[in-house]
């Protein structure tokens, strides 16, 4: 299991990178929020993929470290919100500036 | 258990949810933000004073005892750091009154204001690694709503890279616990001391030291500040005096906590490339300060030299150069927020950026020409201004640790703020008035700021000796990691 994960977090990985380094905002943005998804597959990994009942309630042989879960959904939860901003602040460029390719916002002058 | 360490964290926030309602009431929002201003003031003097009679203060979060719940740990470096923010920002606030103008200050410039210094104090006072990543992210959000508020061609071009630099950084934050959670099983900063130095930091955990360097160094413009000039031009000169001034110190905090508390058994290997990072940033930092004409870049470049400076002293690691680390930051806090305050009165009563547009302001306006003229002295080290005991402290640390060739460096970076800031003194106050008339600004308030701040600046140097006590006592937590642990482990 723990190579499929992994597999599948390289992947997720290539692509937020590939995406970073083009030349659209957009997509851009698209490859930050791949990059935060990959990363939260490997804090789920890293922290080990157990087989168990739920912690705290009622009696088992072993149970499922909760700690990892909770870490990942308070970082999905501000990944989302800083993805959202992102997308606000990417059309707010587009009003201003008439362009989202990097490029050309880099040429814009004061 | 001490209640008053969530004080710092809950003032600002309470203040900021209150300010959303009055949108429209600019005159109340600046009186609400002024009285939580003070309070905050208050409490953080409180807090320092109790650390400093009862030793470190740490706070359980819902009772849950260490390391298992989120623990809030106040030693005399965090609450130091914590007075520091509240006395800066609070001066920085009084600043924006006169310098924001009323569009930004209409929509939620003081509550974003609030919640960045949620994120700074909350940085200072946790004890848990994911909580300081969260309060990272809480104090980077309100950073970029403040970085692109107006809306202006120049703040629209830097802040998508802004964001994308501190979105990937944080990425690797994340990850970056992850490898330790993995590694040591636990998040707790000093239960993370205690097993890091069991297993002996080998392979695997100077990977993650390493990595944990590239994140904090991102964020307080370590080697790694190709982002800092730019952004830090685009907002207007308030924001500028508080990104300066708190949020590379941030950053700095966190790379003197990892290193000092939690990687500490493999100083050949994280040290010494701290101490490669810290001379590099200081060569860089100073072409840049004297390279540019811009008032602006300037600043900035000088903010990237005092974040090696300190860098440097912690790469020392003896406990002089860590005092000297301690007295170095609270006094560039105090320092950089002045410079910032200072640069955007003489911006605005130049009513350029560029130097070469610049010149005789002295005649106009003396008072400010001469506050920034002890600031440019307090910022290269001459006593009895503030910065002469931090420097003398790191460089005699340095000495102490054999490193000869990174102290001269440091001292050389250290004429080149002198150079570059009197480059600014002679071109904008001295010289021929330009030919075009100056714009007629009201700047008493402003000035009247930037002289309690210098007041500050010179007190801390002749008060030294006094400032010294606190923080010898800060040192000496960084130097002997066991007492942070002894404190929250209560073993």
């Amino acid at each position: 299991m723990e190579l499929v994960m992994a597999l599948a977090i390289g992947i997720l990985f290539t692509i937020g990178v590939y995406l970073i380094l083009s030349k659209v905002l957009l997509r851009i943005i698209l490859g930050t929020s791949l990059l935060t998804h990959g990363v939260h597959l490997l804090l789920l990994t890293m922290a080990g993929l157990k087989q168990g009942a739920a912690p705290v309630l009622g009696d088992a042989d072993s149970y499922v470290d909760p700690l990892p879960q909770a870490l990942i959904l308070t970082s999905i939860v501000i990944s989302f919100g800083v993805t959202a901003f992102y997308f606000v602040l990417a059309y707010r460029s587009y009003q201003g500036l008439g362009t989202d390719e990097i490029d050309s916002i880099k040429e814009v002058k004061e | 258990m001490s209640n008053v360490l969530v004080l710092p964290v809950l003032i600002p926030l309470c203040t900021a949810v209150i300010l959303f309602f009055f949108k429209e009431k600019i005159r109340l929002q600046r009186g609400i933000s002024t009285v939580s201003g003070l309070l905050n003031m208050i409490t953080a003097i409180l807090l320092v004073s109790r650390v400093h009679k009862e030793g470190i203060l740490t706070l359980e979060m819902g009772g849950w005892a260490a390391p298992y719940g989120i623990v809030f740990v106040g030693d005399m470096f965090a609450a130091l750091l914590v007075m520091m923010t509240a006395v800066v920002s609070f001066a920085v606030l009084l600043y924006s009154f006169q310098s924001i103008e009323e569009k930004r200050e209409r929509f939620y410039y003081y509550p974003f204001f609030q919640f960045l210094m949620v994120g700074v104090t909350g940085s200072f006072l946790t004890g848990d690694i994911f909580n300081l990543f969260v309060f990272f992210e809480v104090m980077l959000i309100s950073s970029y709503a403040l970085i692109s508020l107006g809306g202006t061609k120049l703040q629209l071009r830097e802040t998508p890279k802004y964001l994308l630099i501190n979105i990937v950084s944080s990425t690797l934050f994340v990850a970056a616990v992850a490898y330790l959670y993995a590694a040591v099983g636990t998040l707790n900063m000093a239960h993370l001391s205690q097993r890091i130095a069991e297993s002996g930091q080998g392979g695997v955990l100077n990977v993650i030291a390493v990595l944990f360097l590239i994140v904090f160094a991102l964020k307080a413009g370590l080697f790694l500040f190709f982002w800092l000039p730019g952004s830090y031009s685009a907002p207007p000169p308030a924001v500028r005096a508080l990104f300066g001034a708190l949020l590379t110190k941030v950053g700095l905090y966190a790379i003197i906590r990892t290193f000092t508390l939690m990687f500490v058994n493999d100083p050949g290997l994280t040290h010494t490339l701290i101490a490669w990072l810290a001379a590099v940033t200081m060569i860089l930092g100073s072409l840049g300060a004297v390279a540019y004409k811009d008032l602006p870049r300037i600043l900035n470049y000088n903010v990237i030299i005092s974040v090696g400076f300190v860098a440097f002293g912690l790469a020392a690691g003896t406990e002089n150069a860590l005092n000297g680390a301690v007295f170095y930051l609270l006094h560039d806090m105090l320092a950089k927020g002045l410079m910032f305050i200072l640069g955007g009165i003489i911006i605005s009563a130049a009513g350029t950026e560029r130097l070469s547009g610049m010149g005789g302001l002295i005649k106009k306006y003396p008072l400010i020409g001469w506050m920034f003229f002890i600031l440019t002295l307090a910022l290269v080290g001459i006593p009895p201004l503030s910065g002469f005991a931090g420097k003398v402290l790191i460089i005699r640390g340095a000495l102490d640790a054999g490193m000869l060739t990174l102290s001269l460096i440091a001292l050389g970076s250290s004429l080149m703020v002198l150079y570059s800031l009197i480059k600014v003194f002679r071109l904008a106050f001295w010289g021929n008035e330009p030919e075009t008339e100056l714009p007629k600004v009201n700047l008493r308030g402003a000035t009247a700021v930037a002289a309690v701040l210098v007041i500050l600046v010179i007190a801390m140097g002749i008060g030294a000796d006094y400032v010294y006590d606190y923080v010898a006592q800060a040192g000496e937590v960084l130097a002997t990691p066991d007492i942070y642990i002894q404190a929250i482990m209560k073993e």
